[in-house]
């Protein structure tokens, strides 16, 4: 991805916090389905998976089709329980992977 | 105190009004005047919660993009934006003394070099040509806009000044093109700016809800594009939606109405980068 995907998680939690994470890509998804001003189909290119880990163990995941819009917002609940390395993976068609890591302190 | 007298000072004091007059922006002149609205009251509660969290305003990645770019040193001269500037929201402005804020609430600006208004964009492009050396972003580029839109943001909260409707300015020129262009209709639904954003904001045509047509939200991140995009990108889309040729981003015509649009949404709080529909 040309531009960096934000990711909003608290630098520190209290332990047993829900807490809502936020991530917002920035990607044109184009979905394969449009025709450039010449008529010839412009090729698919979509983020089309989505996952969070925390230490190295997948804690969520999303598959995306072309319907979803581009910039893709993806947010999900996580609940606090301890201290870790959250690392945010971005995967397009091509196999590309784009990485955002983020630590959370939990007391 | 005899005629001579009453004379000479009916003269003085109808010099300091003309002075007063001269310098001073008539309200009324405004075609709105107190009812200006910001394109963001014309949104849906949907479209403006995106604005209103920075974190989900989708063209803020391409801020992050600029924000690191104003800090790489770029061209033959290789200089960064900070060198000059300092941080962007700096508000000594770094070693020239020009802070970034308060910056988009002026321009469009006049350019002595060129004798002509210049804009945020294409300001930029100079910089990057004439102060960098480098070969600058193209008009409707991704880092542009988002430079476009990291400037504009530093001004976010201030109101839209403009004084190009008195004959004195040095923009009035560009201003009163401006003013003939927005007025002139054009295409074959031989339309003006001022049947949608004048006579009908407020009005739906179609299944659009028309707004005042104001300036202050951009670059905007438009859900109809996608993506962010500069205001000639959308009076470009303006003319092409009543079948007129468009101009092309940066063209003279459309700088001009943009000083013109500028004056039109005076007092107007700066809100970029905005979600529009």
């Amino acid at each position: 991805m040309a531009n960096q995907p934000r990711v909003k998680l608290p630098k520190s939690a209290k332990a047993g916090e829900m807490i809502q994470v936020k991530t917002l890509a920035s990607h044109d998804m184009e979905t394969g389905n449009r025709k450039g001003k010449d008529g010839t189909p412009i090729p698919r290119l979509i983020l089309n998976k989505f996952s969070c880990t925390l230490d190295g163990n997948e804690i969520f995941s999303a598959d995306m089709h072309p319907a979803v819009s581009a910039n893709p917002y993806i947010t999900f609940y996580i609940k606090a329980e301890k201290s870790g390395s959250y690392v945010f993976n971005w995967t397009d068609d091509n196999g590309e992977v784009t990485t955002v890591s983020q630590d959370m302190a939990v007391s | 105190m005899n005629m001579k007298t009453i004379t000479a000072f009916a003269a003085i004091l109808g010099a300091s009004v003309t002075l007063i007059a001269q310098n001073a922006v008539s309200a009324e002149a405004n075609p709105y005047g107190k009812n200006v609205r910001t394109g963001y009251s014309y949104a849906t509660p949907e479209t403006r919660a995106m604005q209103d969290d920075d974190f989900s305003n989708p063209g803020m990645p391409l801020v992050d993009t600029a924000a690191k770019m104003w800090n790489e040193p770029a061209g033959e001269a290789k200089k960064s934006c900070a060198d000059c500037h300092g941080a962007v929201d700096d508000p000594k402005g770094g070693k020239l003394g020009i802070p970034m804020r308060g910056v988009g609430a002026k321009y469009p600006a006049y350019d002595e070099a060129t004798k002509k208004p210049i804009n945020l964009e294409l300001r930029i492009m100079k910089c990057q040509t004439e102060n960098q050396k480098a070969e600058a972003f193209k008009y409707e580029s991704k880092p542009l806009v988002g430079m476009t839109g990291l400037v504009a943001m530093q001004s976010r909260g201030m109101p839209r000044l403009s004084t190009a409707d008195n004959p004195n300015d040095k923009l009035h020129a560009a201003w009163k093109a401006g003013e003939e262009f927005y007025y002139q209709r054009r295409g074959q639904l031989d339309m003006a700016c001022k049947h949608c954003h004048e006579d009908n904001h407020g009005n739906i045509i179609r299944a659009e809800l028309l707004s005042q047509g104001q300036t202050n939200g951009f670059p905007t991140y438009r859900l109809k594009w996608q993506g962010m995009g500069s205001l000639h990108k959308r009076l470009g889309g303006c003319n092409k939606e009543i079948r007129a040729e468009p101009y092309k981003s940066g063209s003279d015509e459309y700088v001009n109405l943009e000083t013109y649009l500028a004056w039109r949404g005076r007092g107007l709080v700066m809100e970029g980068p905005s979600v529009r529909k």
